[in-house]
């Protein structure tokens, strides 16, 4: 059994009205244009690592709609657990530009002080969590800030990000499975892109779909067209008032299609028909958008245009700044493995800032070689 | 003052706690109603309720990764795993997102969790309810580890670990959970977490130990007593951060050091207390350090008392640093 697959914006030009979010023209012109700087986000990202000017970068282009649909939908109280796929969370809530590609750079500016990969950005100041490249961990730990969130009788919603490959990982049974039992106020969004890696989607579950998923730990899956913006909205905002309600979990299964390679280090078409890439093409979250917008009137085909142009600037001025800012300092190394730093490390400190008297450390690190 | 058992000694530092600070919560696998397989969380369901005392499906790395998600929305989880046999499940959880929050989120995002598990051998558990794998989690930048051996130490290393601002794995000693008793304060008190106590003062040679090897180091000196060799017994107390500073003018004073863990002895957290005396204190040496440990075998069930170090093979240990 595979569940009706939400959509608002067909492929074909169609809008299913009853479904239509009733969203101010401010809002849906602000989704689309985060649509569009997430892609030049992402593009811009990309070239930077084929000119060898940062290590490594995770593309999320396909995604758009995913990223802002579901971060749209909520309020800037809530708290989002992303995963490494979805720097649309982060600009949505309000992360400058500038601040991702510092993390891009792992340089002195970066809120993670270059101490991880690239695409592992943060943003306390909005309620984002760090990111971890282990799969589905950040599942049990959005429940933990929902549990968290109901014993303070705080009315916020939590809403973790991941994919496909995640409905795998033991973390995602346990944090399903207690967010089930303690009617958890979280929101789980699987952007199935139907390709870990090289993985299909086939190969990770023999279940239909990730909704369905959901039965079992005792809460609604819903499956929405993951390149349908407002359908992706509806569905989130559906599920987090319901949450906020304290009718506990939602799984929201966006289906979609990752139209790059997992990483820059992947080459997609060792295991991806090409075809299949031109097929998704056809269905570009944000031309769909781009189209519903012009169609309505709310937005001409030059405003379109000036919003893409835009994007390219701000993307390349927030790069160029960030190329310019010098790593962080040695000394940050040590810091912020503890509140304080202990008496052990602040020997290994003073021993490496002696060393470093008789010369710098070498860089002798390949760029990232996988 | 009250005598108290260490396990009851942690009962009434969680107690403590709980009622200074309502960020406190509980959690685990049969902590609520029942109290704790041990009783270590007796009473603190009927008194906080079901909000800060929550009984959890048996999957650990829920629990740790739930606990992670209260710790950094600002409460202060004290999570059980019921042994520390059964950590394992978690250990992505403790060592790759507790331990590393704070770091990787440039400051942002601490994530103060006490998480206490019982652990060690003696009490006829086999693999599954006896290990001493403490040295994994020593071995990971971002944790604290702290041991108690009294129970005057159970309340107030809990309670201070509870306060502190970085994660900390407390683990308890199980085998002298009922067996040891002391005189515990009823009023509010800490111990710091970094430092280590001298269990008992002598000038012929140095045990280093903690947890449950204490008591077997205490043993092995009253009878070397008989002997005339006046044995320092160190309780470190805490492995991360280490009393490094203890240990060294321990060595300085006695020459002589012997290093006392129950876990298997590769790679064991006593191969730290050694290097650390071999690297620092090598010239106050008047003997090769010696080390009693576990074997390195899988923990045994009908075989426990084999394995597991005792005062006569400490003794042994005392006597080839003496006579060397």
């Amino acid at each position: 059994m595979t569940e009706a697959l939400l959509q608002v914006l067909g492929t074909d030009q169609t809008v299913d009205g009853a479904h239509e979010p009733a969203l101010a023209v401010d809002t849906l012109v602000r989704m689309l244009k985060t649509m569009i700087l997430v892609r030049c986000f992402d593009e811009r990202a990309l070239n930077l690592q084929r000119s060898g000017r940062i290590g490594f970068h995770v593309p999320s282009s396909g995604q758009e709609a995913c990223q802002v649909g579901a971060a749209a939908a909520l309020t800037p109280r809530d708290w989002v657990f992303p995963s490494y796929r979805e720097p649309g969370l982060f600009l949505w809530r309000g992360s400058a530009l500038e601040a991702l590609y510092n993390n891009l750079y792992g340089n002195s500016g970066d809120l993670a002080k270059g101490r991880q990969m690239p695409v592992h950005y943060t943003d306390r100041a909005h309620n984002v969590v760090s990111i971890s490249s282990p799969i589905a961990t950040q599942l049990p730990q959005a429940v933990g800030v929902a549990m968290a969130a109901r014993i303070r009788k705080d009315p916020i919603v939590v809403l973790t990000g991941f994919g496909d490959g995640s409905t795998s990982a033991s973390d995602f049974h346990v944090g399903a499975n207690f967010a089930g039992v303690y009617r958890a106020p979280v929101v789980f969004l699987c952007a199935n892109n139907q390709w870990a890696i090289s993985v299909p989607f086939e190969r990770q579950t023999a279940s239909a779909s990730v909704a369905i998923k959901a039965q079992a730990y005792g809460f609604p899956g819903v499956r929405v067209d993951g390149n349908d913006v407002l359908a992706v909205y509806q569905a989130v905002r559906d599920a987090a008032e319901r949450a906020r309600r304290g009718d506990g979990p939602t799984l929201v299964e966006a289906f979609t299609f990752r139209m790059g390679p997992h990483s820059s280090s992947d080459d997609p078409k060792r295991y991806r028909p090409e075809a299949l890439c031109e097929e998704w093409k056809k269905r570009d979250p944000i031309e769909r958008f781009g189209r519903y917008l012009t169609k309505k009137g709310l937005l001409s085909e030059a405003e379109v245009s000036s919003a893409w142009e835009a994007g390219r600037q701000a993307t390349a001025d927030a790069a160029r700044a960030a190329e310019r800012l010098p790593p962080p300092p040695v000394e940050s190394l040590f810091e912020d493995v503890y509140a304080e730093m202990p008496p052990h490390l602040r020997r290994q400190l003073d021993e490496l800032l002696e060393e470093r008297k008789a010369g710098e450390s070498v860089n002798t690190s390949q760029a990232f070689p996988l | 003052m009250a005598i108290l058992t260490v396990l009851q000694a942690v009962n009434a530092a969680l107690k403590q706690e709980m009622r200074r600070d309502d960020r406190v919560v509980v959690l685990g696998e049969d902590v609520g109603k029942n109290g704790g397989v041990f009783r270590a969380t007796e009473g603190l369901y009927d008194e906080f309720g079901s909000d800060r005392v929550l009984d959890t499906p048996l999957a650990e790395s829920g629990i740790i990764g739930t606990a992670i998600g209260m710790a950094l929305y600002g409460l202060r989880p004290v999570p059980e795993i019921q042994f520390l046999d059964f950590i394992y499940p978690a250990f992505d959880q403790i060592v790759n997102e507790l331990a590393k929050f704070r770091y990787r989120s440039g400051g942002q995002y601490p994530a103060p969790v006490v998480i206490r598990s019982p652990y060690g051998g003696g009490i006829r558990g086999g693999h599954y309810h006896s290990q001493s794998s403490e040295a994994y989690f020593a071995h990971t930048p971002g944790l604290k580890v702290v041991i108690p051996s009294t129970p005057y130490d159970a309340k107030g290393l809990l309670a201070s670990a509870i306060r502190d601002e970085d994660p900390v794995l407390f683990l308890e000693p199980k085998r002298i959970y009922r067996t040891v008793k002391a005189e515990v304060p009823d009023t509010e008190y800490t111990v710091p977490i970094g430092v280590a106590r001298i269990a008992r003062e002598g000038r012929s040679c140095s045990i280093f130990c903690y947890g449950a090897m204490v008591h077997v180091a205490l043993e092995a000196a009253e009878k070397a007593k008989e002997k005339g060799t006046e044995v320092e017994v160190v309780d470190l107390r805490s492995l991360v951060p280490l009393d490094e500073e203890a240990v060294l003018a321990s060595v300085r004073k006695t020459g002589r050091a012997v290093v006392l863990y129950e876990a298997p002895r590769t790679g064991g957290f006593g191969a730290e207390i050694s290097a650390l005396i071999a690297e620092r204190a090598l010239e106050y040496l008047e003997a090769p350090i010696v080390r009693v440990a576990g074997f390195d075998t899988p923990f045994p069930y009908t075989l426990e008392h084999v394995y597991m170090p005792d005062a006569r093979r400490v003794l042994a240990a005392v006597d080839r640093v003496m006579n060397f």
